[in-house]
């Protein structure tokens, strides 16, 4: 493990966030460890329901109470524990310290409110400047993120703006207050390729600059490729694989990354002549009621007799690889 | 050989009027689909490509007469799409079917897969009741559901049984073309790879021809023959999949393929930016619609229309300035 791990910035031991609901209790993240180091970009990566937005929002205490709530782990943001802090001191963090860009920039940005408005009020609960001070610093930081004549575009509505405009916008706010640690949630899946292509370089040229770490969440493994330094692959609530990306991409381990990858159709390399693909046999388990043992067993095409028993441990593979899987067992 | 061809579109136009012309105004014009000449041929899947709003789906529906087209023509096997009557029209859309993209809103919540597929035979007056349930049945075990799931409702099934169910409809009466719009984008990674392959073996079982619409350019390159990419309403370019890849000649073809990030972290390719966003189909820029985002422009570009020309054997492109060389 090199220097950078012993104080992460962010460090998410044994997380547990359940929802109950009419049909039972549903284990969204159901043991989760991770860790975010100063500068770097994880990306996590799953598939819908695996818990990797339930994660974000754990992180950033909005789980939906009463229905949700994190009932065991710990989340250390500079080793403070974010769940012994109280809603005032949260409030200090949020925004600030860390802060969160969403998938749809349509729904998180107030319909009702000027762009410069929704960028203002950041900076005026966070820093405490007057508004007039505040609609300045929104200028610039959405010059900043590329927006072209933003003296103006702070007097336009969201719905005024394109779908790549709206999400520079959410960049600049989270931006605002030259936070630690950004949690991205799929920033660029509503956007068209070419659009972006372009949010991903100014999410890479923007970390250079303000030197924030980066929780990208997405199900797009090209996206990972591109952006993030180590990856974490989540399924069923916990993170089966984790790994500096060349390593992840060049020697995945666990069987679902191995079938997650197989299963992309990739421009790098010949399609098939029959076409068809590989493909992860199922679906994924029910959250409410998973079985004993590993959670991905009646999909894995190389389970045996103790996966179906125990729920597999963390297996140090070396260099920062880790896999949660029997196969790799003593 | 004309007999090898399925459909074949000519000059196709779907313009639509917004904002009603008010006090004299002049209402705006959407040209959606801006005169599109496309051949489809028996058997293949000819892919679709292109950013939201290039006019892909509103292609796809005007081949189908789900939207009226403005001007120009269809034929389905030599015969004249939109010139038929309502009755001859009903009789052909047993041979042309869609499948769309949101398996949740394309199901009706209240009825029951049952009668969601046997719809068809009821409209078109085909086969007894019992003979019905039996072809319902054997549709669902072609598209790997159970037999029995033909008295669930939609709400019962995950979103691949769902496109599942979608495309056992589409099935239901045999037809020859099936136009799929974005059929895999709402579903995740996995669920795409068993759609994706149940499309390609559906395709070798019955001798379908697909249309296939998409914005993802690694799937569409995964399943299509050759492959059209729109841009702004037109076709800007047309080509054998494994050429549209290796040597794209459009320049936005080009950063399109360049954009999408790859599952590979040691290749680092050089982009070639496409810097704005995609022009209001309202008021597109006129002649090159590409030429204000493109960097090869030249002055030709924004005083002429490119034609779609076939530069190479198969390969079509509207641009002055292909790339490549070509």
């Amino acid at each position: 493990m090199g220097l950078i791990m012993v104080n992460p910035l962010l460090r998410i031991e044994g997380l547990h966030t359940y929802f109950s609901t009419e049909d039972g209790i549903v284990k969204a993240v159901n043991g989760l460890d991770l860790t975010l180091a100063e500068g770097e970009t994880l990306g996590l990566v799953g598939e819908s329901g695996c818990g990797k937005s339930v994660t974000a929002l754990s992180i950033m205490r909005l789980v939906q109470q009463p229905a949700g709530r994190i009932v065991r782990g710990r989340i250390f943001f500079e080793d403070n524990d974010l769940a012994g802090l109280t809603d005032e001191e949260m409030r200090h963090i949020r925004g600030n310290r860390i802060s969160m860009i969403f998938q749809e920039p349509m729904t998180s940005l107030n319909p009702v409110f000027k762009i410069g408005n929704q960028i203002a009020e950041t900076y005026q609960l966070h820093q405490g400047i007057r508004h007039r001070e505040a609609l300045q610093r929104s200028v610039k930081i959405l010059a900043k993120v590329g927006i072209p004549d933003p003296a103006k575009r702070i007097n336009e509505y969201p719905h005024q703006m394109s779908g790549g405009m709206r999400q520079r916008v959410m960049i600049a706010m989270a931006l605002a207050c030259n936070p630690d640690v950004i949690i991205a949630d799929e920033p660029t899946t509503a956007l068209d390729v070419t659009i972006q292509s372009q949010i991903l370089d100014l999410m890479n040229q923007l970390k250079l600059d303000f030197g924030a770490s980066i929780l990208l969440i997405t199900h797009d493994l090209g996206v990972v490729a591109e952006m993030a330094q180590r990856v974490a692959v989540m399924y069923a609530g916990k993170i089966v694989e984790q790994a500096r990306v060349a390593d992840l991409f060049a020697e995945p381990k666990h069987p679902y990354t191995l079938g997650l990858m197989a299963s992309i159709p990739k421009l790098d390399e010949p399609v098939p002549p029959d076409r068809i693909l590989q493909t992860i046999p199922g679906v994924v388990p029910n959250l409410r009621n998973l079985p004993p043992g590993c959670a991905f067993q009646d999909r894995c095409i190389r389970g045996f007799e103790r996966c179906f028993k125990e729920d597999p441990l963390i297996v140090n593979l070396g260099s920062d690889h880790q896999v949660r899987c029997w196969l790799y067992a003593e | 050989m004309p007999n090898d061809n399925l459909l074949i579109i000519e000059g196709l136009k779907k313009y639509f009027q917004i904002g009603k012309g008010f006090l004299g105004r002049k209402a705006d014009t959407v040209k959606a689909v801006d005169g599109v000449d496309l051949t489809v041929r028996k058997g293949e899947t000819l892919g679709l490509v292109g950013e939201s709003g290039c006019g892909k789906s509103t292609l796809g529906n005007c081949i189908l007469r789900l939207e009226e087209p403005t001007a120009g023509s269809v034929f389905f096997e030599n015969r004249n799409v939109l010139a038929l009557d309502d009755k001859s029209m009903r009789k052909l859309r047993r041979n042309m079917q869609i499948i769309f993209q949101d398996p949740y809103s394309s199901l009706n919540p209240r009825k029951t897969v049952g009668q969601i597929i046997g719809e068809a035979f009821r409209i078109h007056g085909l086969l007894t009741p019992e003979q019905r349930r039996e072809r319902i049945r054997e549709l669902l075990s072609v598209v790997g559901l159970m037999p029995e799931h033909i008295h669930r409702y939609a709400h019962e099934f995950s979103g691949g049984q769902r496109q599942r169910i979608c495309i056992s409809r589409a099935l239901a009466l045999n037809p020859k073309l099936i136009i799929a719009d974005e059929p895999v984008s709402a579903l995740d990674v996995s669920v795409q790879a068993q759609i994706l392959n149940l499309l390609v073996r559906l395709q070798n079982k019955f001798d379908l021809t697909y249309i296939f619409i998409s914005h993802d350019l690694s799937v569409v390159r995964h399943i299509s023959d050759r492959i059209a990419v729109m841009y702004l309403g037109k076709i800007v370019e047309l080509a054998p999949f494994q050429e549209l890849y290796r040597r794209p000649l459009h320049p936005y073809t080009e950063s399109l393929l360049a954009a999408v990030p790859l599952a590979n972290p040691l290749i680092r390719r050089k982009r070639v930016p496409l810097t704005g966003d995609v022009p209001s189909p309202i008021n597109p820029p006129a002649n090159c619609r590409f030429h204000p985002r493109c960097s090869y422009r030249n002055r030709i570009c924004s005083r002429e229309i490119p034609t779609l020309d076939e530069i190479e054997s198969g390969h079509h492109v509207a641009c002055f300035f292909p790339r490549n060389g070509g």
